[in-house]
């Protein structure tokens, strides 16, 4: 097994371990196996993004078979990125899942949690990897019904709820891409995505190929909470526990995101998905009502991790209108979000869970001068709830300048007041965090003495994520050049 | 279903009727229609009969609850193992060539075994599914519930 | 008329997606929503069978003396595809246990006023 194969191996080997760990039936064994997994999968993803900086796009052929006969695993300049986000992601999360699931799904279920998450990691990894249309479809659902599985194992009676309306709604999602994947194999006699792209042009003005791209956009959107189909992520990330939302905030929706590019400007091209279809205006008009709405709708909240759901259908806003924006800048903002928003939120995620198993409660007024309790947690979550505003000094303020340069450049200043009136309303909403922990005192008979900083197994990778977000907003040049680079490629190919 | 004698005695001559042609599907999975996820299915439909008939407990007794939650993660693990083999012997993931001498053979052995997996996977699948779903009004002890 | 009947295939995919979706929305029951994505589903894989026939043509197994044959392709998209909804199925099903282990009612708008009430 060389270096050739890491492609295959990238989604191979949580596929392997989900079953191992299942077999393991005791929390401890089952834990320090997917963290090694985990830890396996960063390093395979960060060789493969090294060689692709370096040399070019790597082709694997499953099975041996060509393509476009055989399956095809494509990993560019794109895939790379989001593969090393999502595997650095699940390093991070499950060294700190071990007390966090412990205390909110229990011992005797905790091996279920891992073999849970780890097939949602294969799911993830391998709809990231994949050059073929279908397989693309089939990880997606393997995905999706293990973070079903994974979000209702929270502790509250809601996570049920919110497990199935996902689950309604998610496969509804999943079936309309298969239907637009069937149209586009109806038009062109083929499934793998290169060699889609070659043929779809000329069958471009056949119905069959914009309903198929129609039906795919909203499946899509239903996957990545896009303003209207974003209902079922409040509830889902709310109800989890804390483990699998910060994972899935990070994860699921990016990879979602990364389809939509893929597929749009890759596969579809440009030319037919902004000037045959109104793609773009359609982006724009739902990004802009998304950021607007969730945000305000984030500051009515009185539950910190509903807030913070709401927060992330705004930011997953801003990620679609760098893509609608359909220029270099605007797709190099769109791709960098999709990075920081995700180490932003793995971080806020992390903390808040930090939070749960000390105080036992996810809402806002119980929250009430904590930040002396637990200084560590909350200076994470304001140093994360910052970086979601926008401040100087962390990834977030590099993701809103290149979205206001785009903005900008198109001569559209409105959108710019929008990107900015969206960074004020964060600020509301960070600030009521802020002052409940810092400048409330805590409320009469709930006694706070007996709470103590969290531990430092789930302090450390909280911490970890915080720093990224300093150090890549101080030091943008690896994630902006990546951005640039696949933005450039994802141009070039369509126009 | 104490009284039912006609069900259970037609019950217990049709299961052995019912695994022979779960395995007949496997196998012919390459000549007619057929493979590992059909087979299972209707492998685990005999189980499936036998425990609607004579009740969950008495099924548990003929295929228990631990060895089916065990065979699921066994059945993935003999796919998975395959293409892992194949990986070993210089060939890519899956490419079946490399697992017998000529690739015609190859190709037989690896598409046998990984519908085997399938095959077990599935079928064990179904009947935890049944366990869960029908076992749960039943008091069976410490079975897992989840 | 010879378009309705020749594309009666497609026309059945429709009226089985649609009715699919109406149960999935309109349906309080949640067993009945897992029934309707079901048949949801279904009208996708008699769209991807369709769309595999070649008219005049045999099964995709090779057997002496025919020429023709069917497209195997879409078959085998859509058994992998009836898997992705046997497993949906049972996960939501397991859901729907669950939810009623904890609330006591399989109906939609009674949860949420358990959960409203909260």
């Amino acid at each position: 097994m060389t270096f050739h194969n890491l492609p295959a191996l990238q989604v191979v080997i949580p596929l392997i371990s989900a079953p191992l760990c299942f077999l393991l039936r005791r929390a401890t064994p089952a834990w320090l196996l997917s963290v090694a997994v985990s830890w396996i999968c960063l390093a395979i993803s960060v060789l493969l993004l090294r060689h692709v900086l370096g040399v070019g796009p790597i082709s694997y052929h499953m099975g041996g078979w060509m393509p476009p006969w055989g399956i095809e695993y494509r990993v560019d300049l794109l895939n790379a990125f989001v593969l090393v986000l999502v595997s650095g992601i699940g390093a991070v999360v499950l060294p700190y899942a071990r007390r966090s699931v412990l205390f909110e799904v229990g011992n005797r279920r905790a091996y279920l949690f891992y073999t849970a998450f780890l097939l949602c990691l294969t799911g993830l990894l391998g709809m990231t990897t994949t050059g073929d249309a279908f397989n693309v479809f089939v990880f997606l659902e393997i995905s999706s019904l293990a973070s079903y599985i994974l979000i209702s194992m929270g502790r509250d009676r809601r996570a049920l709820t919110a497990s199935f309306q996902y689950l309604v709604m998610g496969t509804i999602g999943g079936t309309f891409i298969l239907i637009a994947i069937g149209f586009m194999y109806i038009s062109t006699g083929t499934l793998n995505m290169a060699d889609l792209a070659r043929r779809l042009p000329e069958v471009m003005q056949m119905r069959t190929v914009q309903v198929a791209f129609a039906f795919f956009t909203v499946g899509i959107g239903l996957k990545l909470a896009m303003f209207p189909l974003h209902l079922w992520l409040p509830n889902a990330y709310t109800y989890a526990p804390s483990a699998a939302t910060s994972f899935l905030a990070s994860t699921s929706t990016k990879v979602a995101i990364y389809l939509l590019l893929r597929f749009a400007y890759d596969v579809f091209g440009m030319p037919f998905s902004f000037h045959a279809m109104p793609f773009g205006p359609i982006l724009l008009a739902l990004s802009s009502i998304a950021i607007l709405f969730a945000s305000v709708g984030a500051i009515f909240q009185n539950n910190i991790k509903r807030m913070f759901a709401y927060s992330s259908v705004a930011q997953i806003g801003y990620i679609t209108l760098g893509i609608g924006m359909a220029t270099a800048t605007g797709l190099t903002a769109g791709i960098l979000h999709l990075f920081n928003h995700a180490l932003m939120k793995g971080a806020l995620f992390l903390a808040i869970g930090c939070i749960v198993p000390r105080l036992n409660s996810m809402q806002l007024a119980d929250m009430a001068g904590l930040g002396r309790r637990m200084p560590w947690t909350m200076a994470a979550i304001v140093i994360a709830g910052f970086s979601l505003v926008g401040m100087p000094l962390t990834v977030g303020f590099i993701s809103k300048w290149y979205l206001v340069m785009a903005a900008l450049q198109k001569g559209w200043w409105w959108l710019a007041l929008l990107i900015l009136v969206g960074s004020l309303l964060a600020l509301i909403y960070v600030w009521r965090v802020i002052e409940a922990a810092y400048l409330r005192e805590p409320n009469p008979g709930r006694d706070l003495t007996a709470i103590r900083e969290a531990p430092l197994s789930m302090l450390v990778p909280t911490w970890i994520l915080v720093l990224a977000n300093i150090w890549f907003g101080i030091n943008p040049h690896l994630t902006v050049g990546t951005a640039g680079r696949a933005a450039a490629m994802l141009m070039g190919l369509g126009s | 279903m104490t009284g039912h004698l006609v069900l259970r005695v037609v019950a217990k001559l049709l299961l052995p009727l019912i695994l022979l042609f779960a395995l007949y599907v496997q196998f012919h999975g390459d000549f007619g229609p057929g493979g590992g996820f059909q087979a299972g299915v209707i492998f685990a439909a005999g189980f499936i009969l036998y425990a609607l008939i004579f009740g969950v407990r008495q099924g548990r007794r003929v295929l228990p609850g631990w060895l089916a939650h065990n065979l699921v993660a066994v059945g993935l693990l003999i796919y998975a193992g395959t293409g892992v083999a194949t990986l070993a012997l210089g060939g890519n993931f899956l490419d079946y060539n490399v697992l017998a001498h000529a690739p015609a053979e190859g190709q037989e052995l690896g598409i046998m075994l990984i519908e085997f997996g399938v095959g077990v996977a599935v079928s064990s699948a179904m009947i935890i599914i049944v366990y869960m779903f029908a076992g749960r009004g039943e008091d069976d002890g410490e079975e897992d519930r989840e | 008329m010879s378009t309705f009947l020749g594309l009666y295939n497609y026309w059945i995919v429709v009226l089985l997606m649609m009715g699919g979706f109406y149960v999935v929305i309109a349906q309080g029951n949640l067993i009945k929503k897992v029934v309707g994505l079901n048949i949801f589903q279904t009208s996708v894989f008699i769209l991807y069978i369709s769309m595999g026939k070649v008219h005049g043509a045999t099964a995709p197994i090779i057997a002496r003396g025919y020429h023709l044959y069917t497209n195997p392709i879409p078959s085998v998209l859509i058994l992998t595809a009836i898997v992705v909804g046997v497993a949906t199925t049972a996960v939501g099903s397991a859901l729907v246990v669950r939810i009623y282990e904890a609330y006591g009612t399989m109906e939609e708008d009674e949860i949420h006023d358990q959960d409203k009430s909260l």
